[in-house]
């Protein structure tokens, strides 16, 4: 049956991200690699608040006297994607500004703090 | 020797996650549920909306969307200041 | 971009605003709201961005910061109206008037006079989230459009 594998696939997402952030050189892996991570935990977060055999918590055309699916954890997962989204344009604003200067785009080769 | 070491973090990393995350509380049945329950049942008579996730999101917890409106908006400043193209 | 790529993106350009400003607009009835339909209304400033290449995007820098601006002032000037109880309370439920209609429980089609302070507050949000995405879209094409091409 189902069990706990939706919260395993979401361990596993996390995991490749992580694998991405670790064993990768190129910038633009390792930023693939953290927006991977960010999905997982959004992914978990709204895994958490479900009710079996509930439906979407809206009033409209709701079919009569049935249980709802729990409403906060998307509620807070909607801030956290937005704030997910802030993050990767500064990084991927970063890494314009570094091709820009030093022509590479290589993690191993931008290890100089000035200049 | 760092992509040794680097690998066992990894793989103890991996490990603990995959074991935390199998042994949670059953897919389908949540514990903790008495705020929820009481978002479902009251939100349309005080805040009149049909959307419960709406009405959490801009009436019970306002104060959540304030900081992210926030946060978007110093995410903006930062990329504005990143990107600016200096007169050589 | 090829022709084809032009003559669909000037055609499909409208479709999305629109659809970007019904999610909006329902946002306390259907699933949708601010945030998501400002990220929808903003996909089509990349797909002009696309289709057409950098010079088109060329003087929209400051009109869209100032929609920002305004979107984040209006957000929080509403959250000034209900003072009488707390900071952000929603005091134009129920209450006649605009937006002032009560709502019957239980299951019903849905009715778009409802919902107090929460339309307008979608308006806002929805103005600064297609504000902000729209400028950080032009800041990166109008950094990368003079490379050497």
């Amino acid at each position: 049956m189902i069990g706990n594998t939706p919260f395993a696939v979401c361990m596993v997402l996390v995991l490749l991200g992580l694998w991405a952030l670790l064993f990768r050189r190129n910038l633009i892996k390792i930023v693939i690699g953290i927006k991977l991570i960010e999905n997982g935990v959004n992914l978990y977060l709204v895994a958490t608040g479900y009710v079996r055999g509930g439906i979407v918590p809206i009033y409209t055309y709701a079919p009569p006297d049935a249980t709802m699916v729990l409403p906060t954890p998307q509620a807070l997962t909607l801030t956290s994607i937005v704030i997910g989204l802030a993050t990767t344009a500064l990084m991927l604003a970063f890494v314009v500004v570094i091709h820009r200067h030093k022509k590479t785009l290589d993690g191993c080769k931008v290890t100089e703090l000035s200049g | 020797m760092k992509r040794w070491v680097t690998l066992a973090a990894f793989l103890v990393v991996a490990g603990c996650l995959l074991l935390g995350g199998s042994r949670m509380r059953p897919f389908g049945a949540p514990r903790f549920d008495l705020m929820d329950r009481y978002f479902n049942t009251w939100s349309q008579e005080e805040v009149a909306a049909n959307n419960v996730v709406t009405a959490i999101v801009f009436d019970y917890r306002g104060y959540d969307t304030l900081g992210e409106a926030t946060v978007l908006f110093t995410a903006v400043i930062g990329v504005a200041l990143i990107l600016r193209r200096l007169r050589r | 971009m090829s022709v084809v790529v032009r003559t669909v993106a000037r055609i499909l350009v409208p479709v999305i605003l629109v659809f970007g400003g019904y999610v909006i607009l329902h946002g306390h009835l259907t699933p949708g709201g601010g945030f998501q339909g400002g990220a929808v209304a903003a996909s089509a400033v990349a797909l002009v961005l696309v289709a057409f290449g950098a010079p088109s995007v060329k003087g929209l820098k400051s009109p869209f910061s100032t929609l920002e601006d305004l979107g984040g002032v209006a957000f929080v000037v509403l959250g000034f109206v209900g003072l009488g109880f707390t900071f952000f309370a929603n005091s134009l439920a129920g209450m006649g008037g605009l937006f002032g209609s009560p709502v019957p429980t239980g299951p019903n089609p849905g009715y778009l006079n409802t919902a107090g302070t929460l339309p307008l507050m979608n308006w806002a949000v929805g103005f600064k989230v297609l504000g902000g995405l729209g400028a950080v879209m032009v800041l990166f094409g109008l950094f990368g459009g003079d490379d050497d091409r």
